[in-house]
Protein backbone atom coordinates (compact mmCIF):
# COMPACT_ATOMS: atom_id res chain seq x y z
CA UNK A 1 0.00 0.00 0.00
CA UNK A 2 2.35 2.14 1.36
CA UNK A 3 5.28 1.18 -2.18
CA UNK A 4 2.10 2.00 -4.09
CA UNK A 5 1.10 5.38 -2.57
CA UNK A 6 4.77 6.22 -3.09
CA UNK A 7 4.64 4.82 -6.47
CA UNK A 8 2.19 7.36 -7.40
CA UNK A 9 3.58 10.07 -6.09
CA UNK A 10 7.10 9.54 -7.40
CA UNK A 11 5.84 9.74 -11.29
CA UNK A 12 3.59 12.47 -10.13
CA UNK A 13 7.36 14.25 -8.74
CA UNK A 14 8.38 13.05 -12.33
CA UNK A 15 6.28 14.80 -14.17
CA UNK A 16 5.63 17.45 -11.84
CA UNK A 17 9.60 18.32 -11.91
CA UNK A 18 9.53 17.88 -15.83
CA UNK A 19 6.73 20.17 -16.43
CA UNK A 20 7.92 22.96 -14.27
CA UNK A 21 11.44 23.07 -15.27
CA UNK A 22 10.79 23.34 -18.96
CA UNK A 23 8.39 26.16 -18.28
CA UNK A 24 10.35 28.17 -15.54
CA UNK A 25 12.42 30.16 -18.12
CA UNK A 26 9.06 30.72 -20.70
CA UNK A 27 7.06 31.55 -17.95
CA UNK A 28 9.56 34.32 -16.45
CA UNK A 29 10.43 36.08 -20.16
CA UNK A 30 6.84 35.98 -20.83
CA UNK A 31 5.40 37.54 -17.50
CA UNK A 32 8.01 39.33 -16.99
CA UNK A 33 8.31 40.77 -20.45
CA UNK A 34 5.28 39.27 -22.50
CA UNK A 35 7.81 38.03 -25.07
CA UNK A 36 6.99 34.61 -26.45
CA UNK A 37 10.30 33.12 -26.75
CA UNK A 38 10.66 30.89 -29.95
CA UNK A 39 14.00 30.02 -29.19
CA UNK A 40 13.13 28.87 -25.42
CA UNK A 41 13.71 25.21 -26.74
CA UNK A 42 17.50 26.19 -28.00
CA UNK A 43 18.45 27.76 -24.85
CA UNK A 44 17.67 24.35 -23.00
CA UNK A 45 19.63 22.36 -25.79
CA UNK A 46 22.36 25.01 -24.83
CA UNK A 47 22.26 24.33 -20.98
CA UNK A 48 22.38 20.27 -22.00
CA UNK A 49 25.26 20.80 -24.65
CA UNK A 50 27.43 23.25 -22.17
CA UNK A 51 26.69 21.07 -19.29
CA UNK A 52 27.94 17.91 -21.30
CA UNK A 53 30.98 19.80 -22.69
CA UNK A 54 32.41 20.72 -19.23
CA UNK A 55 31.31 17.51 -17.73
CA UNK A 56 33.54 15.43 -20.79
CA UNK A 57 36.38 18.25 -20.00
CA UNK A 58 36.68 17.25 -16.50
CA UNK A 59 34.33 18.84 -14.22
CA UNK A 60 32.10 17.43 -11.17
CA UNK A 61 28.60 17.43 -12.99
CA UNK A 62 27.29 19.31 -10.48
CA UNK A 63 29.67 22.35 -11.88
CA UNK A 64 29.40 21.16 -15.13
CA UNK A 65 25.65 22.03 -14.81
CA UNK A 66 26.49 25.25 -13.37
CA UNK A 67 28.24 26.09 -16.73
CA UNK A 68 24.96 25.29 -18.48
CA UNK A 69 23.28 27.83 -16.71
CA UNK A 70 25.46 30.51 -17.03
CA UNK A 71 26.09 30.07 -20.71
CA UNK A 72 22.72 30.38 -21.52
CA UNK A 73 21.90 33.33 -19.07
CA UNK A 74 24.89 34.99 -20.79
CA UNK A 75 24.16 34.19 -24.32
CA UNK A 76 20.42 35.36 -23.47
CA UNK A 77 21.64 38.54 -21.57
CA UNK A 78 23.58 39.30 -25.34
CA UNK A 79 20.76 38.55 -27.65
CA UNK A 80 18.20 40.85 -24.98
CA UNK A 81 20.67 43.59 -25.51
CA UNK A 82 21.33 43.12 -29.54
CA UNK A 83 18.53 41.62 -31.42
CA UNK A 84 15.46 41.58 -28.94
CA UNK A 85 15.72 44.86 -27.22
CA UNK A 86 14.82 46.94 -30.51
CA UNK A 87 11.51 44.64 -30.95
CA UNK A 88 9.64 45.41 -27.53
CA UNK A 89 6.83 47.41 -28.94
CA UNK A 90 6.90 44.90 -31.38
CA UNK A 91 5.39 41.29 -29.67
CA UNK A 92 5.29 39.51 -33.52
CA UNK A 93 9.01 40.78 -34.53
CA UNK A 94 10.10 39.15 -31.45
CA UNK A 95 8.57 36.29 -31.73
CA UNK A 96 9.82 36.11 -35.28
CA UNK A 97 13.20 36.78 -34.40
CA UNK A 98 13.84 34.50 -31.21
CA UNK A 99 12.14 31.79 -33.86
CA UNK A 100 14.80 32.38 -36.13
CA UNK A 101 17.38 32.25 -33.83
CA UNK A 102 16.39 28.91 -32.48
CA UNK A 103 16.46 27.56 -36.04
CA UNK A 104 20.08 29.14 -36.37
CA UNK A 105 21.21 27.50 -33.07
CA UNK A 106 19.56 23.94 -33.78
CA UNK A 107 21.40 24.24 -37.42
CA UNK A 108 24.47 25.38 -36.44
CA UNK A 109 24.64 22.85 -33.78
CA UNK A 110 24.20 20.08 -36.20
CA UNK A 111 26.62 21.25 -38.58
CA UNK A 112 28.98 22.10 -36.14
CA UNK A 113 29.02 19.25 -33.77
CA UNK A 114 26.79 16.85 -35.70
CA UNK A 115 24.04 15.08 -35.21
CA UNK A 116 24.51 13.60 -31.82
CA UNK A 117 27.03 13.57 -29.15
CA UNK A 118 28.45 11.66 -26.22
CA UNK A 119 25.94 12.12 -23.13
CA UNK A 120 26.68 11.48 -19.44
CA UNK A 121 25.01 8.53 -17.77
CA UNK A 122 22.07 8.83 -15.30
CA UNK A 123 23.73 9.50 -11.45
CA UNK A 124 22.64 8.58 -8.65
CA UNK A 125 21.87 5.25 -8.98
CA UNK A 126 18.69 3.76 -7.24
CA UNK A 127 16.26 2.21 -5.21
CA UNK A 128 13.68 -0.36 -4.39
CA UNK A 129 10.51 -0.54 -2.79
CA UNK A 130 7.82 -3.21 -2.65
CA UNK A 131 9.01 -4.14 -6.25
CA UNK A 132 9.07 -1.23 -7.43
CA UNK A 133 12.03 0.75 -8.80
CA UNK A 134 13.08 4.15 -8.31
CA UNK A 135 15.72 6.41 -9.40
CA UNK A 136 17.74 9.03 -6.83
CA UNK A 137 18.19 11.77 -9.66
CA UNK A 138 14.60 11.49 -10.28
CA UNK A 139 14.01 12.78 -7.19
CA UNK A 140 16.73 15.48 -7.30
CA UNK A 141 15.00 16.79 -9.86
CA UNK A 142 11.69 16.82 -7.60
CA UNK A 143 13.73 18.93 -5.64
CA UNK A 144 15.53 21.15 -8.14
CA UNK A 145 11.72 21.81 -9.53
CA UNK A 146 10.63 22.90 -6.17
CA UNK A 147 13.79 24.86 -5.69
CA UNK A 148 13.43 26.75 -8.81
CA UNK A 149 9.94 27.80 -7.85
CA UNK A 150 10.71 29.02 -4.39
CA UNK A 151 13.53 30.90 -6.07
CA UNK A 152 11.12 32.62 -8.50
CA UNK A 153 9.15 33.75 -6.05
CA UNK A 154 11.65 34.75 -4.28
CA UNK A 155 13.49 36.83 -6.34
CA UNK A 156 10.64 38.77 -7.84
CA UNK A 157 8.79 39.07 -4.38
CA UNK A 158 11.52 39.88 -1.99
CA UNK A 159 14.16 41.48 -3.90
CA UNK A 160 15.19 44.65 -4.86
CA UNK A 161 15.37 43.93 -8.47
CA UNK A 162 11.96 42.07 -7.84
CA UNK A 163 10.32 44.96 -7.20
CA UNK A 164 11.54 47.07 -9.96
CA UNK A 165 11.06 44.12 -13.02
CA UNK A 166 7.65 44.05 -11.53
CA UNK A 167 7.28 47.59 -11.32
CA UNK A 168 8.53 47.67 -15.14
CA UNK A 169 6.32 44.95 -16.09
CA UNK A 170 3.12 47.29 -14.96
CA UNK A 171 4.35 50.14 -16.34
CA UNK A 172 7.76 50.33 -17.85
CA UNK A 173 7.32 54.00 -18.42
CA UNK A 174 6.52 55.51 -14.86
CA UNK A 175 9.06 53.04 -13.60
CA UNK A 176 11.78 54.46 -15.68
CA UNK A 177 10.69 58.14 -14.74
CA UNK A 178 11.21 57.11 -10.91
CA UNK A 179 14.83 55.82 -11.84
CA UNK A 180 14.13 52.60 -12.81
CA UNK A 181 17.23 51.55 -15.56
CA UNK A 182 14.67 49.90 -17.46
CA UNK A 183 17.04 48.16 -20.23
CA UNK A 184 18.92 46.64 -17.20
CA UNK A 185 15.69 45.18 -16.17
CA UNK A 186 14.86 43.70 -19.31
CA UNK A 187 18.66 42.67 -19.97
CA UNK A 188 18.78 40.45 -16.79
CA UNK A 189 15.39 39.19 -16.89
CA UNK A 190 15.90 37.98 -20.01
CA UNK A 191 19.11 36.72 -19.11
CA UNK A 192 17.30 34.90 -16.02
CA UNK A 193 15.02 33.37 -18.12
CA UNK A 194 17.47 31.97 -20.20
CA UNK A 195 19.39 30.05 -17.29
CA UNK A 196 16.44 28.93 -16.16
CA UNK A 197 16.08 27.12 -19.67
CA UNK A 198 19.73 26.32 -19.28
CA UNK A 199 19.12 24.97 -16.18
CA UNK A 200 16.46 22.56 -17.42
CA UNK A 201 18.80 21.44 -19.87
CA UNK A 202 21.72 20.93 -17.53
CA UNK A 203 19.65 19.01 -15.51
CA UNK A 204 17.95 16.58 -17.74
CA UNK A 205 21.46 16.48 -19.57
CA UNK A 206 22.58 13.21 -17.81
CA UNK A 207 19.08 11.49 -18.47
CA UNK A 208 18.45 11.54 -22.53
CA UNK A 209 20.52 11.50 -25.82
CA UNK A 210 22.11 14.98 -26.82
CA UNK A 211 20.80 15.84 -30.13
CA UNK A 212 20.71 19.47 -31.89
CA UNK A 213 16.63 19.40 -32.05
CA UNK A 214 16.81 18.04 -28.02
CA UNK A 215 15.23 21.57 -26.93
CA UNK A 216 11.77 20.09 -28.59
CA UNK A 217 11.11 17.46 -26.13
CA UNK A 218 10.52 19.81 -23.45
CA UNK A 219 8.55 22.76 -25.49
CA UNK A 220 4.95 21.01 -25.65
CA UNK A 221 5.30 20.78 -21.12
CA UNK A 222 6.27 24.40 -21.58
CA UNK A 223 4.11 26.10 -23.20
CA UNK A 224 1.23 24.32 -21.92
CA UNK A 225 2.52 25.05 -19.09
CA UNK A 226 2.79 28.44 -18.96
CA UNK A 227 -0.71 28.76 -21.22
CA UNK A 228 -2.51 26.92 -18.32
CA UNK A 229 -0.40 29.02 -15.60
CA UNK A 230 -1.76 32.41 -17.06
CA UNK A 231 0.63 35.68 -17.44
CA UNK A 232 1.45 35.61 -13.69
CA UNK A 233 4.67 33.64 -13.00
CA UNK A 234 4.53 33.68 -9.71
CA UNK A 235 1.02 33.22 -8.84
CA UNK A 236 0.19 30.65 -11.81
CA UNK A 237 3.12 28.25 -12.83
CA UNK A 238 3.06 25.71 -9.86
CA UNK A 239 -0.93 25.63 -9.68
CA UNK A 240 -0.88 24.48 -13.21
CA UNK A 241 1.91 22.21 -12.48
CA UNK A 242 0.09 20.47 -10.13
CA UNK A 243 -3.00 20.10 -11.92
CA UNK A 244 -1.26 19.09 -15.15
CA UNK A 245 0.56 16.29 -13.52
CA UNK A 246 -1.93 14.97 -11.67
CA UNK A 247 -4.01 14.67 -14.75
CA UNK A 248 -1.30 13.15 -16.68
CA UNK A 249 0.13 10.94 -13.90
CA UNK A 250 -3.51 8.92 -13.15
CA UNK A 251 -4.16 8.32 -16.69
CA UNK A 252 -0.88 6.80 -17.69
CA UNK A 253 -1.22 4.96 -14.35
CA UNK A 254 -5.03 4.00 -15.70
CA UNK A 255 -3.72 3.69 -19.25
CA UNK A 256 -0.82 4.32 -20.09
CA UNK A 257 1.58 6.88 -21.83
CA UNK A 258 -0.68 7.87 -24.98
CA UNK A 259 -3.47 8.60 -23.54
CA UNK A 260 -1.34 10.39 -20.33
CA UNK A 261 -0.75 12.64 -23.54
CA UNK A 262 -3.46 12.72 -24.59
CA UNK A 263 -5.47 13.46 -21.30
CA UNK A 264 -2.63 16.41 -20.88
CA UNK A 265 -3.63 18.38 -23.91
CA UNK A 266 -7.44 17.77 -23.25
CA UNK A 267 -7.31 19.02 -20.22
CA UNK A 268 -5.16 21.86 -20.89
CA UNK A 269 -8.04 22.99 -23.88
CA UNK A 270 -11.10 22.46 -20.79
CA UNK A 271 -8.69 24.77 -18.31
CA UNK A 272 -8.02 27.50 -20.91
CA UNK A 273 -11.77 27.25 -21.59
CA UNK A 274 -12.76 27.49 -18.54
CA UNK A 275 -10.41 29.64 -17.17
CA UNK A 276 -9.35 31.75 -20.29
CA UNK A 277 -6.30 33.74 -18.38
CA UNK A 278 -5.19 30.72 -16.72
CA UNK A 279 -4.47 30.03 -13.00
CA UNK A 280 -3.06 33.69 -12.18
CA UNK A 281 -5.78 35.42 -13.79
CA UNK A 282 -8.89 33.24 -12.02
CA UNK A 283 -6.43 33.16 -8.73
CA UNK A 284 -6.00 37.40 -9.36
CA UNK A 285 -9.65 37.96 -9.52
CA UNK A 286 -11.05 36.20 -6.79
CA UNK A 287 -8.03 37.84 -4.69
CA UNK A 288 -9.61 41.68 -5.92
CA UNK B 1 11.88 83.04 -1.91
CA UNK B 2 13.27 82.03 -5.05
CA UNK B 3 17.56 81.58 -4.84
CA UNK B 4 19.39 80.66 -7.75
CA UNK B 5 17.91 79.26 -10.67
CA UNK B 6 17.50 75.16 -10.43
CA UNK B 7 15.03 75.05 -13.60
CA UNK B 8 15.86 76.44 -16.75
CA UNK B 9 13.64 75.51 -20.31
CA UNK B 10 14.92 77.52 -23.26
CA UNK B 11 12.97 77.25 -26.79
CA UNK B 12 11.88 73.70 -26.18
CA UNK B 13 10.23 72.34 -28.96
CA UNK B 14 8.08 68.66 -28.19
CA UNK B 15 5.49 66.64 -30.73
CA UNK B 16 3.70 63.49 -30.55
CA UNK B 17 4.87 61.85 -34.11
CA UNK B 18 4.09 64.75 -36.44
CA UNK B 19 2.19 66.71 -34.55
CA UNK B 20 3.99 69.97 -32.88
CA UNK B 21 2.56 70.27 -29.59
CA UNK B 22 5.06 72.61 -27.42
CA UNK B 23 6.51 75.55 -29.40
CA UNK B 24 9.37 76.98 -27.74
CA UNK B 25 8.41 76.60 -23.92
CA UNK B 26 10.61 79.24 -21.85
CA UNK B 27 10.95 79.04 -17.91
CA UNK B 28 13.00 79.89 -15.17
CA UNK B 29 12.42 78.28 -11.17
CA UNK B 30 14.47 79.52 -8.58
CA UNK B 31 15.31 76.54 -5.88
CA UNK B 32 12.57 76.28 -3.56
CA UNK B 33 9.99 78.62 -5.67
CA UNK B 34 6.22 77.27 -5.79
CA UNK B 35 4.84 77.61 -9.57
CA UNK B 36 2.09 76.59 -11.23
CA UNK B 37 1.33 75.97 -14.93
CA UNK B 38 -1.78 77.70 -15.40
CA UNK B 39 -4.03 77.37 -18.81
CA UNK B 40 -6.72 75.35 -20.46
CA UNK B 41 -7.46 71.40 -22.02
CA UNK B 42 -4.81 70.15 -24.03
CA UNK B 43 -3.00 73.12 -24.70
CA UNK B 44 0.24 71.27 -24.03
CA UNK B 45 0.86 71.20 -20.11
CA UNK B 46 1.01 67.37 -19.63
CA UNK B 47 3.51 67.08 -22.93
CA UNK B 48 6.17 69.54 -21.34
CA UNK B 49 5.91 67.82 -18.12
CA UNK B 50 6.69 64.99 -19.84
CA UNK B 51 9.40 66.30 -21.59
CA UNK B 52 11.24 67.78 -18.63
CA UNK B 53 11.13 64.02 -16.87
CA UNK B 54 12.34 62.71 -20.13
CA UNK B 55 9.65 60.59 -21.14
CA UNK B 56 8.84 62.05 -24.55
CA UNK B 57 12.14 63.58 -26.29
CA UNK B 58 12.71 67.08 -26.83
CA UNK B 59 12.97 68.13 -31.46
CA UNK B 60 15.00 71.13 -30.11
CA UNK B 61 15.52 73.09 -27.07
CA UNK B 62 17.40 72.78 -24.02
CA UNK B 63 16.46 71.47 -20.45
CA UNK B 64 18.80 72.90 -17.51
CA UNK B 65 18.39 71.55 -13.70
CA UNK B 66 20.66 72.18 -11.00
CA UNK B 67 23.01 73.72 -13.34
CA UNK B 68 23.70 70.73 -15.60
CA UNK B 69 22.20 70.25 -18.92
CA UNK B 70 19.70 67.28 -18.59
CA UNK B 71 17.86 67.59 -22.41
CA UNK B 72 19.13 64.27 -23.58
CA UNK B 73 19.55 62.26 -20.53
CA UNK B 74 16.84 59.12 -20.22
CA UNK B 75 14.11 59.43 -17.47
CA UNK B 76 15.95 57.58 -14.97
CA UNK B 77 18.69 59.39 -14.57
CA UNK B 78 17.15 62.85 -14.26
CA UNK B 79 14.95 60.66 -11.60
CA UNK B 80 18.04 59.99 -9.81
CA UNK B 81 19.83 63.20 -10.28
CA UNK B 82 16.26 64.19 -7.95
CA UNK B 83 13.39 64.95 -9.76
CA UNK B 84 10.39 63.33 -8.50
CA UNK B 85 7.22 63.17 -10.86
CA UNK B 86 3.97 62.67 -10.09
CA UNK B 87 1.94 61.86 -13.85
CA UNK B 88 -1.36 63.21 -14.30
CA UNK B 89 -3.25 60.26 -13.80
CA UNK B 90 -0.72 58.87 -10.77
CA UNK B 91 0.03 56.01 -12.05
CA UNK B 92 0.21 54.05 -8.95
CA UNK B 93 1.73 50.48 -10.08
CA UNK B 94 -1.68 48.95 -9.36
CA UNK B 95 -0.38 45.31 -8.56
CA UNK B 96 1.74 45.78 -5.82
CA UNK B 97 1.25 46.88 -2.71
CA UNK B 98 1.92 50.47 -1.04
CA UNK B 99 4.69 49.38 0.69
CA UNK B 100 6.83 48.17 -2.94
CA UNK B 101 5.28 51.18 -4.64
CA UNK B 102 7.41 53.37 -1.93
CA UNK B 103 10.43 51.72 -2.38
CA UNK B 104 10.90 52.13 -6.34
CA UNK B 105 10.40 55.66 -5.53
CA UNK B 106 13.48 55.49 -3.13
CA UNK B 107 16.19 55.01 -6.35
CA UNK B 108 15.12 59.13 -6.92
CA UNK B 109 17.79 59.96 -4.30
CA UNK B 110 19.61 56.66 -3.98
CA UNK B 111 22.91 57.17 -2.86
CA UNK B 112 22.65 60.71 -1.66
CA UNK B 113 20.31 60.37 1.26
CA UNK B 114 18.37 57.76 3.01
CA UNK B 115 14.78 57.26 1.85
CA UNK B 116 12.67 59.22 3.98
CA UNK B 117 10.11 56.84 4.74
CA UNK B 118 9.37 57.91 8.33
CA UNK B 119 8.52 61.24 6.58
CA UNK B 120 5.94 60.09 4.39
CA UNK B 121 4.41 58.15 6.57
CA UNK B 122 4.21 60.96 8.94
CA UNK B 123 2.41 63.23 6.35
CA UNK B 124 0.42 60.51 4.93
CA UNK B 125 -0.74 57.93 7.74
CA UNK B 126 -3.07 56.56 5.35
CA UNK B 127 -0.02 54.55 3.21
CA UNK B 128 1.60 53.36 6.72
CA UNK B 129 -1.82 52.05 7.56
CA UNK B 130 -2.17 50.62 4.00
CA UNK B 131 0.95 49.36 3.23
CA UNK B 132 0.21 45.87 2.19
CA UNK B 133 -2.97 46.85 0.67
CA UNK B 134 -2.35 46.13 -3.66
CA UNK B 135 -2.61 50.06 -4.76
CA UNK B 136 -4.78 49.34 -7.36
CA UNK B 137 -7.35 49.00 -5.16
CA UNK B 138 -7.54 52.21 -3.35
CA UNK B 139 -9.11 55.43 -3.86
CA UNK B 140 -8.34 58.10 -6.32
CA UNK B 141 -7.76 60.69 -3.02
CA UNK B 142 -5.39 57.08 -1.70
CA UNK B 143 -3.28 56.46 -4.86
CA UNK B 144 -2.83 60.30 -5.09
CA UNK B 145 -0.96 60.69 -1.91
CA UNK B 146 1.11 57.11 -2.73
CA UNK B 147 1.83 58.82 -5.90
CA UNK B 148 3.30 61.83 -4.12
CA UNK B 149 4.51 59.77 -1.13
CA UNK B 150 6.33 57.85 -3.32
CA UNK B 151 8.23 60.79 -5.24
CA UNK B 152 9.00 62.04 -1.74
CA UNK B 153 10.56 59.08 -0.45
CA UNK B 154 13.60 59.81 -2.10
CA UNK B 155 13.87 63.49 -1.40
CA UNK B 156 13.87 65.32 -4.79
CA UNK B 157 15.14 68.61 -4.85
CA UNK B 158 12.43 68.93 -7.80
CA UNK B 159 8.96 68.00 -7.51
CA UNK B 160 7.35 67.94 -10.63
CA UNK B 161 2.78 67.66 -10.50
CA UNK B 162 1.08 67.01 -12.83
CA UNK B 163 -2.85 68.03 -11.69
CA UNK B 164 -2.45 66.73 -8.35
CA UNK B 165 -6.10 67.92 -7.65
CA UNK B 166 -7.69 65.68 -10.28
CA UNK B 167 -10.30 63.46 -9.40
CA UNK B 168 -9.78 63.48 -5.66
CA UNK B 169 -12.18 64.86 -3.07
CA UNK B 170 -11.81 68.46 -1.37
CA UNK B 171 -10.39 67.35 2.10
CA UNK B 172 -7.98 65.52 0.48
CA UNK B 173 -6.89 68.44 -1.92
CA UNK B 174 -6.70 70.24 0.97
CA UNK B 175 -4.38 67.72 3.07
CA UNK B 176 -1.93 67.80 -0.15
CA UNK B 177 -1.75 70.71 -0.39
CA UNK B 178 -1.07 71.97 3.10
CA UNK B 179 1.62 68.79 2.86
CA UNK B 180 3.65 69.85 -0.28
CA UNK B 181 3.87 73.72 1.52
CA UNK B 182 5.38 72.03 4.70
CA UNK B 183 7.70 70.23 2.31
CA UNK B 184 8.99 73.07 1.07
CA UNK B 185 9.19 74.95 3.95
CA UNK B 186 11.47 71.98 5.87
CA UNK B 187 13.04 70.83 2.76
CA UNK B 188 13.37 73.76 0.53
CA UNK B 189 12.10 71.64 -2.41
CA UNK B 190 11.44 73.19 -5.36
CA UNK B 191 7.33 72.29 -6.74
CA UNK B 192 6.26 73.05 -10.56
CA UNK B 193 2.95 72.20 -10.47
CA UNK B 194 0.06 72.02 -13.55
CA UNK B 195 -3.23 72.85 -12.52
CA UNK B 196 -6.44 73.74 -13.59
CA UNK B 197 -8.35 73.91 -10.01
CA UNK B 198 -8.73 77.62 -8.77
CA UNK B 199 -8.14 77.00 -5.07
CA UNK B 200 -5.43 74.69 -5.26
CA UNK B 201 -3.67 77.28 -7.35
CA UNK B 202 -4.39 79.82 -5.10
CA UNK B 203 -3.51 77.87 -1.65
CA UNK B 204 0.10 76.89 -3.39
CA UNK B 205 1.48 78.22 -6.01
CA UNK B 206 3.34 81.43 -5.52
CA UNK B 207 3.85 82.30 -9.35
CA UNK B 208 1.63 81.30 -12.16
CA UNK B 209 3.16 80.63 -15.68
CA UNK B 210 0.27 80.69 -18.20
CA UNK B 211 0.54 78.40 -21.23
CA UNK B 212 -1.42 78.60 -24.57
CA UNK B 213 -0.74 76.87 -27.56
CA UNK B 214 2.49 75.30 -26.85
CA UNK B 215 4.15 78.60 -25.56
CA UNK B 216 4.01 80.34 -22.07
CA UNK B 217 2.33 83.30 -22.99
CA UNK B 218 1.78 85.37 -19.59
CA UNK B 219 3.10 85.07 -15.71
CA UNK B 220 1.35 86.23 -12.72
CA UNK B 221 4.74 87.28 -10.45
CA UNK B 222 4.84 86.64 -7.10
CA UNK B 223 2.33 88.31 -4.66
CA UNK B 224 0.13 88.79 -7.77
CA UNK B 225 -1.77 85.38 -7.42
CA UNK B 226 -4.85 86.01 -6.44
CA UNK B 227 -8.75 84.81 -7.32
CA UNK B 228 -9.08 87.67 -9.91
CA UNK B 229 -5.68 87.02 -11.86
CA UNK B 230 -6.09 83.30 -11.82
CA UNK B 231 -9.95 83.20 -12.93
CA UNK B 232 -9.11 85.97 -15.67
CA UNK B 233 -6.49 83.73 -17.21
CA UNK B 234 -7.79 80.27 -16.64
CA UNK B 235 -10.74 81.24 -18.42
CA UNK B 236 -8.69 82.62 -21.58
N1 LIG C 1 0.16 60.32 -26.68
C1 LIG C 1 -0.29 61.27 -27.52
N2 LIG C 1 -0.24 61.11 -28.85
C2 LIG C 1 -0.68 62.07 -29.70
N3 LIG C 1 -1.18 63.23 -29.28
C3 LIG C 1 -1.28 63.47 -27.96
C4 LIG C 1 -0.83 62.50 -27.01
N4 LIG C 1 -1.04 63.00 -25.77
C5 LIG C 1 -1.58 64.21 -25.95
N5 LIG C 1 -1.73 64.51 -27.26
C6 LIG C 1 -2.26 65.76 -27.80
O1 LIG C 1 -1.38 66.79 -27.44
C7 LIG C 1 -2.08 67.95 -27.06
C8 LIG C 1 -1.63 68.43 -25.70
O2 LIG C 1 -1.97 67.43 -24.75
P1 LIG C 1 -1.58 67.54 -23.23
O3 LIG C 1 -1.99 66.27 -22.58
O4 LIG C 1 -0.18 67.95 -23.09
O5 LIG C 1 -2.52 68.73 -22.76
P2 LIG C 1 -2.83 69.25 -21.31
O6 LIG C 1 -2.61 70.69 -21.34
O7 LIG C 1 -2.11 68.47 -20.29
O8 LIG C 1 -4.38 68.97 -21.20
P3 LIG C 1 -5.27 68.55 -19.93
O9 LIG C 1 -5.56 69.80 -19.21
O10 LIG C 1 -6.48 67.96 -20.55
O11 LIG C 1 -4.51 67.56 -19.13
C9 LIG C 1 -3.55 67.60 -27.14
O12 LIG C 1 -4.07 68.13 -28.35
C10 LIG C 1 -3.58 66.10 -27.17
O13 LIG C 1 -4.65 65.66 -27.97
MG1 LIG D 1 -2.65 67.23 -18.79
Amino acid sequence: MFADLFAYFYQFADVFAFLVLSAAGLAVIFGMMGIINMAHGEFIMCGAYATTFAYHAGLPLPLAQACGVVAAGLIGIVLEATLIRPLYSRPLDSLLVTWGLGLIATQGTLIVLGSSMAGIGTPGGGFRLGGYGFSIYRMILFAAALCVLAFIYLLFKRTRFGIYARATMQNANMAQALGVRRNRIYALTFGIGAALAGLCGALYAPTMTLIPTMGATFIVEAFVTVVVGGANVLLGTAPAAVALAVTRTTLNGLYGQVFGQIGLLLAVVLIIRVLPEGFSGWLAKRAS
Amino acid sequence: MASETILKVAGLHASYDATPILRGINLEVGGGEIVAIIGRNGVGKTTMMRCMIGLLPAASGTIRYAGREITSLPADRRARLGIGYIPQGRDVFPRMTVEENLQVGELIGQSRRPPATDLVYEYFPILKERRDQLAGTMSGGQQQQLAIGRALIGSPDLLLLDEPSEGVQPSIVQMICRVLRSIRDRHGTTIVLVEQNLDTILALAERCLVMEKGQIIAEISAGLVTQDSVRRHLLI
